[in-house]
């Protein structure tokens, strides 16, 4: 296994109290796998990644419990500068705001050519001419020509495949992309996840893509994971989630997508607001939105229940996981 | 008057994005709840995390600021102070029972003795006493220099960034005119003809190099309250140019007035100490920390003491305005939270 | 560019007309310029309406006005109260407050951007707190105490400097006067960039620049600083010209024979020349430094374009 995240707890410590982000959430991805990790803001699956990539405000973030597996070594245990060297050359991460994610007063030729002259200690040339290449392979039009430009002077989509570029550089065998498309025009969406789907098969990466985007997930992801409040609610591999969801937040989302054969229906949406996180309910924390919810669900948080029907390599945490699956 | 103001950049793009990395940037201990971080969900959830229910009041910028600046100890220590240096400006005789210009030459230079805690200064006189009065005139100058500079400086560069066009451009070039005069000069070259004793000319003096700087504050506050979606809507609404001023820029755009002005009052203090120094601020008989700490500069080796109580007063002033108006601008920017 | 340098250049020129004519009035409201010509005593009427032919001070003001800015700009500034030539003064006084100034900066570029980067990376810790309390305690002790007291502590208790500069006035005397002239600008200078930095450090580039696997010190030198200063640097440039004014206080407690003393003394002998034309060449450097900042903030900050 490539990544293997287990029981990670991550905390934020405030003025105003303790919000518990990332509440025990345990995945994992292989090898040129694709794993969408799903849910609303606030849900834990940026800080996750955050986590994984060594690269949380701490303080006020703090791991509290966990592991993070990178090919077969916990990250957590190794020091900064060791931490340092697998940031960028083995693991890299794209973020969702590619304007204010790249340094505004740098030339993009300048951005992408620190990965070499960081990590390989090439030369500025050298690496100039790398990033040319980069920008080539991402297809930027006159890469030559347009390398000493700033983040500024590129479209929103460019950007983003400079982004791209920018964490392809080294060849990691670990992406992380957090909303890399959610800031685009929709147009522009598609070409840029291609893109980005297309290189990770060539280089036969693993990729965790966050985002709240139903739409996206079901082209390029393997396996989904969808998160709630910190925890992981459901995951399975992406057909068998989009045919019988085992847990009704997921069910909630897949239902709030609008779909061209129930034109002229209300659109379904989730009631109710995602929980504080210094107050999270007692029990599921989903309960006070569920329409299952019972008793049970208001006292005994769910264990990750293995969904024996419908599929295999599948969990939910939810109680009335047979109701939801059938219902 | 140099309280940095960095020009702010045109900058294409760059916000915040509003994603769950919001919640990094909440860090610096800040008092946003997690859900209301997202800028999704602006209502509260009942049991919230101060318990605040359904129906509780509207909150404004200003509430909200209040809220902030009660349980702030920088805000409560600066208004003490200077909640006690108006008491003692009104009624010095309460803690100061003898006469600030009854002085006694053969005491000259003498330190601290029973009934003279701060000594004497170099005419003889008690240096509490003149310390304690000195408040009032301070206090005058940087109370009405402000009011005065606020007055001013928010019409005249309201009513610019308000209308714009050539009467902008106009006061634009006549705000950079008086920045390339240095204050400290142009109170040397205009206050050395005055022979009046009374602090109005001084006042006047700051007022007319002074406004330009809230001037020029107002008219990018008034040009950026201008722009928001719910002014634009009034307009569209047909609301009148007197009610949109009053009603919905007035409100939104004083608070960086407000902040800087505060700020400001404590430099007009100390500017007036510079002043005197310099031989064109207040003159005797007035009572005054600059006068006395001028004067006083004259001995400082032989009776530091008479320098440094005046002088100290007039520091714990300034600092006491300027922590204010930083508690203030910190209260009003909830970026910075 | 270019473009953009003519436009400032043709809005420099109203702001300077209209600073030394404002000056100018003030310095006529300030008092007879013919005073000091007959030496301590009261010039007598006849030789009065003489001088004032002479200088044409008989003139309605405008035309004076006129008539100095067109010597001016063939280099003649007048004459001082002793007969000498305003520009001999400004040849001997310029020298010094410049470098009086050039210490100052260099404090405000060196302590004040050094103290702000330690604090504003390590806020609200102990050493923040400290710096950020001694910033307001020198921002609200007036500079002219922070002179006098230094003066006394280093110069008379102490020994360490000479409390007085000589006439010659070279950079090691003028270190503690420098530091003096830079005093509240450094404490606004270490608060600037502390904020600065501060903001600066949440910005989603520096988390691309950590999550590169850049080592922390180039985050913090490459990423965090180079856009961090942008502010700072402007407001140190636009300084140049408020210390060059405000030396004025720190060269009076210090008797440093630069601009300050030059315009004191003209003052208080009520020598128009000499104020108007000092003033003037204050106010170009003022301009003139104004104009490069906003030049130099194009380099630093690509994204500004000049139309």
């Amino acid at each position: 296994m490539l990544l293997e995240v287990r029981d990670l707890h991550v905390e934020f410590r405030t003025r105003d109290g303790v919000a518990k982000a990332v509440n025990g959430v345990s995945y994992s991805v292989d090898e040129g796998e694709t794993l969408a990790v799903l849910g609303e803001s606030g849900s834990g699956k940026s800080v996750t990644a955050q986590a994984i990539m060594g690269i949380l405000d701490t303080p006020p973030g703090k791991i509290t419990a966990g592991e993070i597996l990178f090919q077969g070594e916990d990250l957590l245990k190794f020091k900064e500068e060791e931490r340092r060297k697998v940031r960028g050359a083995q693991m890299a991460m794209i973020f969702q705001d590619a304007l204010s994610s790249l340094n505004p007063v740098l030339s993009v030729g300048a951005q992408l050519g620190e990965m070499f002259t960081v990590h390989q200690g090439m030369s500025r040339k050298a690496a100039k001419a790398k990033a040319i290449e980069l920008m080539e392979r991402v297809r930027i039009p006159a890469a030559a020509a347009r390398v000493g430009d700033y983040p500024h002077q590129f479209s929103g989509g460019m950007r983003q495949r400079i982004m791209i570029a920018m964490a392809l550089a080294l060849e990691p065998d670990l992406i992380i992309a957090d909303e890399p498309t959610t800031a685009l025009d929709v147009t522009v969406q598609a070409q840029v996840m291609d893109l980005l789907a297309e290189l990770q098969r060539e280089l036969n990466m693993g990729l965790i893509l966050i985002t709240h985007d139903l739409g996206v997930v079901a082209d390029v992801a393997d396996r989904i994971a969808v998160m709630y409040a910190g925890r992981i609610v459901e995951s399975a591999p992406v057909h068998d989630i989009y045919k019988a969801p085992a847990h009704p937040y997921t069910k909630g989302l897949l239902e709030s997508i609008p779909r061209l054969d129930q034109k002229g229906k209300e659109l379904y949406a989730i009631k109710g607001l995602p929980p504080n996180l210094m107050h999270i309910p007692p029990g599921c924390a989903f309960n006070p939105r569920c329409p299952l919810a019972q008793d049970v669900c208001r006292t005994d948080v769910p264990p990750l229940y293995e969904v024996t029907e419908a599929g295999t390599d599948r969990v939910s945490a939810c109680h009335f996981w047979r109701e939801c699956l059938h219902g | 008057m140099p309280e940095p103001m960095p020009r702010e950049p045109h900058l294409s793009g760059g916000g915040r994005a509003p994603e769950d990395g919001a919640i990094a940037a909440t860090g610096m201990g800040g008092t946003m709840d997690l859900a209301t971080a997202e800028g999704e969900t602006l209502e509260k959830t009942p049991g919230g995390p101060d318990g605040t229910g359904p129906s509780e009041k509207p909150r404004s910028l200003w509430s909200d600021a209040w809220r902030d600046l009660r349980r702030n100890p920088v805000f409560i220590i600066s208004a003490l102070i200077i909640l006690f240096l108006l008491f003692i400006s009104l009624w010095p005789g309460v803690i100061a029972t003898q006469n600030p210009l009854k002085c006694d030459l053969a005491k000259a230079q003498e330190g601290s003795q029973p009934g003279h805690p701060f000594g004497f200064n170099g005419q003889g006189c008690d240096v509490y006493t003149r310390t304690v009065y000195g408040a009032r005139v301070s206090v005058t100058v940087g109370v009405c220099a402000t009011l005065g500079v606020a007055i001013l400086g928010s019409v005249l560069g309201g009513l610019a960034g308000f209308f714009g066009g050539a009467g902008d451009a106009v006061l634009s070039r006549i705000t950079d005119i008086f920045f390339a005069i240095p204050v400290v000069l142009g109170g040397l070259v205009l206050l050395s003809v005055v022979t009046s004793s009374t602090v109005w000319p001084v006042i006047g003096f700051m007022v007319l190099l002074g406004w330009p700087q809230i001037s020029r504050i107002a008219r990018g506050s008034v040009i950026t309250t201008k722009q928001n979606d719910y002014v634009q809507a009034a307009r569209a609404l047909g609301a009148s140019n007197s009610r949109m001023m009053l009603r919905h820029i007035t409100p939104n755009a004083i608070a960086p007035v407000i902040v800087v002005a505060t700020i400001a009052l404590g430099t007009y203090i100390s500017l007036e100490a510079t002043l005197s120094y310099l031989g064109v601020g207040l003159k005797p008989p007035t009572v005054s920390w600059g006068i006395d700490i001028s004067s006083a500069s004259q001995y400082i080796r032989t009776a530091p003491h008479a320098l440094l109580w005046p002088a100290g007063a007039l520091a714990v002033t300034v600092l006491a305005f300027i922590m204010l108006g930083d508690a203030v601008r910190d209260a009003l920017d909830p970026k910075l939270r | 560019m270019g473009r953009y340098v003519i436009r400032r250049l043709l809005q420099m020129i109203p702001v300077f007309f209209g600073a030394t004519l404002l000056i100018f009035l003030m310095v006529n409201v300030m008092g007879d310029p013919i005073a000091g010509l007959c030496g301590d005593r009261q010039c007598d009427p006849a030789t009065a309406t003489q001088l004032r032919k002479e200088f044409g001070l008989d003139k309605p003001l405008w035309q004076q006005y006129v008539t100095y800015m067109g010597n001016v700009f063939t280099g003649d500034f007048g004459t001082a109260f002793n007969g000498q030539e305003v520009t001999e003064l400004m040849a001997s006084a310029f020298p010094v407050t410049i470098r009086l100034t050039i210490v100052a900066i260099l404090f405000e570029i060196v302590i004040g951007i050094a103290l702000g980067v330690v604090t504003g990376l390590r806020r609200g810790r102990p050493v923040d707190t400290g710096v950020l309390l001694a910033t307001l305690v020198v921002i609200s002790v007036p500079t002219f105490v922070t002179g006098l007291l230094l003066q006394l502590l280093l110069g008379v208790e102490w020994g360490w400097i000479s409390p007085s500069v000589s006439p010659e006035a070279p950079f090691d005397e003028l270190i503690v006067p420098g530091l003096v002239l830079a005093s509240v600008s450094l404490a606004y200078v270490t608060r600037l960039t502390r904020t600065s930095i501060a903001e600066n450090r949440r910005a989603d580039y520096v988390r691309t620049a950590v999550a590169k696997g850049l080592p922390r010190h180039r985050v913090i030198t490459r990423h965090l600083l180079r856009n961090s200063l942008i502010p700072v640097v402007t407001f140190i440039g636009t300084d140049i010209g408020a210390l060059m004014g405000g030396a004025i206080v720190t060269e009076r407690i210090f008797n440093i024979h630069g601009v300050g003393f030059q315009l004191y003394q003209g003052i208080l002998r009520q020598n128009t020349q000499t104020v108007v034309g000092f003033v003037t060449v204050l106010v170009l450097v003022f301009l003139v430094a104004n104009l490069l900042v906003d030049l130099l903030y194009a380099v630093l900050d690509p994204r500004i374009r000049y139309a």
